[in-house]
């Protein structure tokens, strides 16, 4: 997920204040992460994708999911939708390349699954696998979580 | 948007998307470094309570705290809300001629003004468009006392003292001080006059919506107006910054923590379900009050009289209509964001544009503020909106979006 504007993280960022650190948000093992804060669940050839816990806790309750269409493609890296909030846009980044097979439809009705569950009942979308070896440009789940500390203390 | 046609609309919307940043409604302001950003008296008070700061205008202001900018919003609504509104710049005009001078830069009927009470008014420009829109009070028919916009105060006050010069050269008594030694906060909410009542003797239930007065509250002098930004009951009090923390915890302190410090995230939210302006979003330079929707503001012997910056332009626009107007959109889909297209109903011919817009956590529902051609302007009018590139369905309703509380005689 790239913010256009991610409140306090972006402006606090350029400005070198420091965001109000609200703990730690939850980094699960099993993942992978993109610097743009989405994770990936790779089973087979499928991945699932959504955004992590430090992202929607940053981002604010989410009001609106803009879901992509199933079959249409997607590449690492590019935009496939968007995530809003009460006061912003952040698009949504695929980590993987693929063709999407699945969205989550509970999130047209259910937006603050994001919220509320975001690596579980919050998932956007499944994506079929065009390139596995993309897979070992995602940063593991202890790498993920520096990550997230030098960007919020980086201010 | 210059009076003139669709093509001058379409140009002003081009000419916005290339030099706007497209980011979200508030926090799109000036980035100065660390070292730039002025500091309210409060900033450390927010911080030891959990605020997110963000730059604002110039300043560091609380974005949100640790509740969230939805419940935050709900809460104003149901108990009262607490803003460090500091950055705002309150002044006062004295002298025996301040009225006709002031008359001469915004649209209110100053002098009509009965003492101790204020209106929202316009600062107009020689075309007729706002520099800037603004609380003014008459405390007596020699001192007047204003509060405009902080992303506005270097253009507003090199605007006043340009005119007073120009007034006082030819004899014009008037004269003016900055308040940059007080504090400005704002206390809004169902419990805003019960709170505040405990911490003076005035008694308030006799001050009413738009209506001031200089007395004492929790020890120290206050300016107090009953105004404010949410369209909830609530005061506008300013007071000397070396009392302002105090005067903080024991608004807190009295509520029992059913009123919350409340940031500008909120602060948004609600005025937007109020229907109320932003200056920068809603109103700029180029459109004029009667374009937003503001033609109660001026006074009626104004509009006879005319007499003050763009009577002219705004005179005929009265006559004729102004060819755009602010209206109210509920859509569905994503929220609206600034500068999203609005089209007809079929989604071809362009209507106009949202100036702001976003998710109304009172209603649930997306709300927005925009400008389209007169005409197409009526409650009820169904339109489209493109959000990146999609059409989602909007209709034009009535503002305030929720119903206002101001408190007023019965």
């Amino acid at each position: 997920m790239a913010s256009r504007l991610m409140w306090a993280s972006r402006a606090a960022f350029h400005l070198r204040i420091s965001v109000f650190n609200r703990g730690f948000a939850t980094v699960l093992k099993d993942l992978k992460y993109s610097d743009s804060h989405e994770w990936a669940k790779v089973e087979g050839g499928s991945v699932t994708v959504g955004i992590t816990d430090h992202a929607q806790d940053h981002l604010g309750d989410v009001v609106y999911v803009e879901l992509p269409e199933v079959g249409s493609s997607v590449t690492q890296g590019s935009s496939f939708g968007a995530v809003e909030s009460v006061k912003a846009t952040s698009d949504l980044n695929s980590p993987v390349s693929g063709k999407i097979v699945e969205v989550n439809e509970e999130l047209s009705s259910s937006p603050g699954l994001v919220n509320s569950s975001p690596f579980e009942n919050g998932w956007i979308i499944k994506v079929e696998l065009s390139d596995s070896g993309e897979v070992g440009k995602l940063m593991d789940s202890e790498r993920y979580s520096k990550f997230c500390e030098e960007e919020d203390a980086a201010h | 948007m210059r009076g003139g046609g669709l093509w001058q609309l379409g140009q002003s919307i081009t000419r916005r998307l290339a030099q706007a940043d497209k980011k979200a409604v508030s926090a799109r302001r000036f980035f100065a470094s660390e070292a730039d950003l002025k500091k309210t008296v409060l900033y450390d008070f927010h911080v030891t309570n959990g605020a997110k700061m963000v730059p604002f205008a110039g300043w560091s202001m609380p974005i949100q705290y640790k509740d969230s900018i939805m419940d935050s919003t709900v809460n104003c609504r149901e108990n009262g809300s607490l803003f460090d509104v500091s950055h705002m710049c309150g002044l006062s005009l004295k002298g025996k001629d301040c009225v006709s001078f002031l008359e001469k830069l915004v649209i209110a009927d100053v002098a009509g003004l009965a003492p101790g009470t204020g209106t929202l008014t316009v600062f107009t420009n020689e075309k007729g468009g706002a520099i800037d829109d603004s609380v003014i009070t008459k405390v007596t028919d020699d001192h007047i006392y204003l509060v405009v916009n902080a992303g506005c105060r270097d253009k507003d006050l090199a605007h006043i003292e340009e005119h007073m010069k120009a007034f006082k050269a030819k004899g014009g008594d008037v004269s003016w001080h900055i308040y940059d030694e007080r504090s400005l906060l704002a206390l809004q909410g169902p419990l805003a006059a019960p709170v505040l009542q405990h911490l003076t003797k005035e008694d308030l239930s006799k001050l009413y919506f738009g209506e001031f007065r200089i007395l004492d509250i929790n020890g120290s002098t206050c300016f107090l107006t009953r105004t404010g930004y949410t369209g909830e009951d609530g005061f506008e009090i300013s007071v000397p910054s070396e009392n302002a923390v105090d005067l903080t915890k024991a608004i807190l302190e009295k509520s029992e923590g059913k009123v919350r410090l409340t940031g500008l995230g909120a602060r948004d939210s609600l005025r937007l379900e109020a229907g109320l302006c932003l200056y920068g979003n809603d109103m700029e330079q180029h459109i004029t009050p009667v374009e937003a929707g503001l033609t109660w503001a001026i006074g009626k012997r104004r509009r006879a009289e005319g007499g003050f910056l763009g009577a002219d332009t705004i005179l005929k626009q009265l006559e004729k209509g102004p060819s755009i107007r602010r209206v109210g959109i509920i859509s569905s889909g994503p929220p609206a964001r600034s500068h999203s297209e609005i089209k007809d109903e079929k989604g071809g011919a362009d209507l106009g544009e949202v100036t702001s817009g976003g998710f109304s956590p009172c209603l649930k529902k997306n709300i927005a503020m925009g400008y389209v051609k007169s005409g197409s302007h009526k409650a009820g009018t169904k339109l489209k909106i493109l959000i990146r590139g999609k059409a989602y369905d909007g209709v034009i309703t009535k503002m305030p979006f929720v119903p206002t509380k101001y408190y007023k005689p019965s």
